[in-house]
C-alpha cells in the first residue's frame, strides 16, 4: 500500500517541487537537500517549469508488478529547462514516435493502481509539448 | 594493512535449483572453499546478498550460514549493495583479515532467485535502484540500462548489432563452462532477431537470473606462504555514484568504476596493459563498454570497437568473461561478484578448465551494484 511514501511525495508528483540551491543557485530535482553542485545544504523549495527534452527513452516489454497492464510502455530520461534530468512515462505519444531531444511537457496522470481495492497513484508523467506539437 | 590470499574457493552451478535452498546453496559453495582449503573453521563469515528478505521472506543470513555450516565461533554478518554485494562481502572480509581482527575470513555470495514469479523478481531487482524517482514510475532495472545503451547509441553513432561480440564471446565461454546457466553459443543472426526486453536491450543482451552460490576463503598472505593454491589479492577497492542515473552529470560515464579501478591499479602496482583477464560486470552489454572505458581499456565511447578489433576470448588480447560472464554464467545477483573472484582464482591457479588463459597471472574483476551506483574492482595475482 505504502500510503505515507505515495502522502509524502506529493509536492514532488504534483508540482514538480524540487530545491535550490542558496549557495550556487543550482536547481535540483529529485529533492536531494545537499546540493550536487557544491555540496551546500539546499533545502529552499523550488518549483520547477515542467517542459524539457527528451534526453533517453526505452519501450518496456517486460514490466515490473504494479505495471504489467500498461506494457509495452515508454519511459524517458528528461531533461527539465531548468538543468536536472528526471525519470519519467512519456503519455500521449505512440511508442515509435519518441525521439530524443523531443520537446516535452509535464502533466498529471495515473501512474499505477494498487490493486483492484488499492490506491490510484497519480504523478507526472510528460508528453511532447502542445505548443510546439500545434506550430 | 596485513597482504591477504585467497586459499579455497567453492562454486555451485547457477541454475533454477528447485530441490536446493538459499541456505543449503551458500553451504555447499562455503563447505567447498573449506575443503579446497584445507580448513575446518573460520574466524568470521561475510555473506553477499541482495534478495533474500524480498523473495525468500529470510533475512540474517551471516548467522544463518554460521549455524547451518556449526561454526558458532565465527563472527557473521550479511552484506547488501545490489548485484555488488557478492564483491561487497568479499571486501569486508579482506578488510577484518587485513586489519588483524581476523586470521580467517570466508566471503560467500548467494542468492535464490527463482523462489518467485517474473514479475515479482524484476520489482526485487527494481529496488536495486531509487524507490521513489526510478521504480515509482514504472522503470525495470534493464530499463535504467536501456536508458543509458539508447542515449550512448544516439551519442557516439553505434547500431545495436555493434554490441554483439559482448554477448557471443560470453556464450562460447559459458558453453565450455560446466557451472554455467546457459552452455550454448549464440550467433549475431539470433542476437539480432531476440526478443525486445526494454528497447534497444533484448534477452541476449541481458544475463539470466538464476540461484546460485560462490565462495572464497581470505587468510593473511604469511600464513599461506608455500602453498601452491594461494592467490594474491593486489589491489581491492570500491567506489559509489548516485544511486539514480538521472541524478548523473555524465550517464554515460561509470565514476565509481574509473575511481575504484584507479585505486586497484594504484594499490597493485599494475596498468590496464598488465591484465591478463578481466571478469566485467556484462549484466547488460551496454556495461561491458562502459567498463571497458571507465578502466583505462578503451578509448571513451569506443567500448564496442575495442571488441569488435581486439580478441576478447579465453585466448585473445584481454579475455573477458573467462567462464561465461555475467550474460552465460548467469547473474545470481548478490552471488555474481563472488563467482567473478572465484573464476578469477581459477584462472590464476590454471584450472580454468577449457576456458584457461595461457599464462594468466594478474586478473582483474569489477562487479556493479545498480547501475554503476556501488562498484567494486579487485586485482588478484598468481602465487610467485
Amino acid at each position: 500500500m505504502e500510503v505515507s511514501r505515495h502522502w509524502r511525495l506529493k509536492q514532488q508528483r504534483y508540482g514538480l517541487v524540487g530545491e535550490v540551491c542558496p549557495n550556487c543557485a543550482g536547481k535540483i530535482f529529485p529533492p536531494r537537500d545537499v546540493c550536487p553542485h557544491c555540496q551546500a545544504e539546499a533545502k529552499t523549495p523550488f518549483q520547477f517549469g515542467g517542459t524539457g527534452e527528451v534526453f533517453s527513452f526505452t519501450t518496456v516489454y517486460t514490466a515490473p508488478a504494479g505495471f504489467e497492464d500498461q506494457a509495452p510502455y515508454t519511459v524517458a530520461i528528461v531533461k527539465l529547462d531548468e538543468g536536472p534530468l528526471l525519470t519519467a512515462q512519456l503519455t500521449d505519444i505512440e511508442n515509435s514516435q519518441v525521439e530524443i531531444g523531443m520537446r516535452v511537457e509535464m502533466v498529471t496522470r495515473k501512474l499505477r493502481e494498487d490493486g483492484p481495492r488499492g490506491m490510484l497513484i497519480y504523478g507526472y508523467k510528460f508528453r511532447p509539448q502542445v505548443a510546439v506539437a500545434l506550430a | 594493512m596485513r597482504p591477504l590470499a585467497i586459499i579455497g574457493i567453492g562454486q555451485t552451478p547457477v541454475d533454477e535449483h528447485w530441490n536446493y535452498s538459499l541456505r543449503e546453496l551458500a553451504g555447499f559453495a562455503a563447505l567447498d572453499a573449506l575443503n579446497d582449503a584445507g580448513r575446518a573453521n573460520v574466524d568470521g563469515i561475510f555473506v553477499g546478498n541482495m534478495l533474500s528478505g524480498a523473495l525468500s521472506g529470510q533475512q540474517h543470513l551471516g548467522t544463518l550460514l554460521a549455524d547451518w555450516l556449526q561454526q558458532h565461533q565465527a563472527e557473521a554478518v550479511k552484506i547488501e549493495a545490489a548485484c555488488g554485494s557478492g564483491a561487497a562481502a568479499f571486501r569486508a572480509a579482506l578488510m577484518a583479515v587485513a586489519s588483524g581482527e581476523m586470521d580467517s575470513a570466508l566471503a560467500v555470495g548467494v542468492e535464490k532467485m527463482t523462489e518467485a514469479g517474473g514479475s515479482e523478481t524484476t520489482s526485487a531487482l527494481a529496488t536495486a535502484a531509487d524507490a521513489d524517482y526510478e521504480a515509482g514510475v514504472g522503470l525495470s532495472f534493464v530499463a535504467i540500462n536501456a536508458l543509458v545503451m539508447q542515449r550512448y547509441m544516439h551519442e557516439y553513432g553505434w547500431k545495436h548489432q555493434d554490441f554483439a561480440t559482448f554477448s557471443i564471446n560470453a556464450h562460447a565461454n559459458g558453453a565450455r563452462n560446466p557451472n554455467a546457466r546457459l552452455q550454448f553459443k549464440i550467433t549475431p543472426e539470433q542476437y539480432a532477431k531476440e526478443k525486445m526486453v526494454a528497447s534497444p536491450i533484448n534477452l541476449l543482451d541481458a544475463s539470466p537470473v538464476g540461484d546460485g552460490a560462490a565462495a572464497a576463503l581470505i587468510v593473511p598472505l604469511e600464513m599461506a606462504v608455500g602453498n601452491p593454491k594461494a592467490v594474491h589479492v593486489l589491489g581491492a577497492a570500491s567506489a559509489t555514484d548516485s544511486l539514480a542515473v538521472h541524478d548523473r552529470f555524465d550517464p554515460l560515464w561509470l565514476s565509481a568504476a574509473a575511481l575504484s579501478a584507479q585505486k586497484a591499479y594504484q594499490m597493485a602496482g599494475v596498468t590496464p596493459k598488465d591484465i591478463n583477464l578481466f571478469e566485467l560486470h556484462d549484466a547488460f552489454s551496454i556495461m561491458s563498454a562502459l567498463s571497458l572505458e571507465a578502466c583505462g581499456f578503451a578509448e571513451r565511447g569506443q567500448g564496442p570497437r575495442f571488441a569488435i578489433e581486439n580478441d576478447i576470448s579465453p585466448t585473445g588480447k584481454l579475455p573477458i568473461c573467462t567462464q561465461g560472464g555475467l550474460k552465460a554464467r548467469g547473474h545470481p545477483v548478490g552471488a555474481t561478484g563472488m563467482y567473478q573472484i572465484v573464476e578469477a582464482t581459477a584462472q590464476l591457479r590454471g584450472e580454468g578448465g577449457a576456458n584457461q588463459v595461457p599464462d594468466a597471472r594478474i586478473a582483474m574483476t569489477q562487479n556493479i551494484g545498480g547501475s554503476g551506483a556501488t562498484i567494486l574492482t579487485h586485482i588478484l595475482g598468481k602465487s610467485a
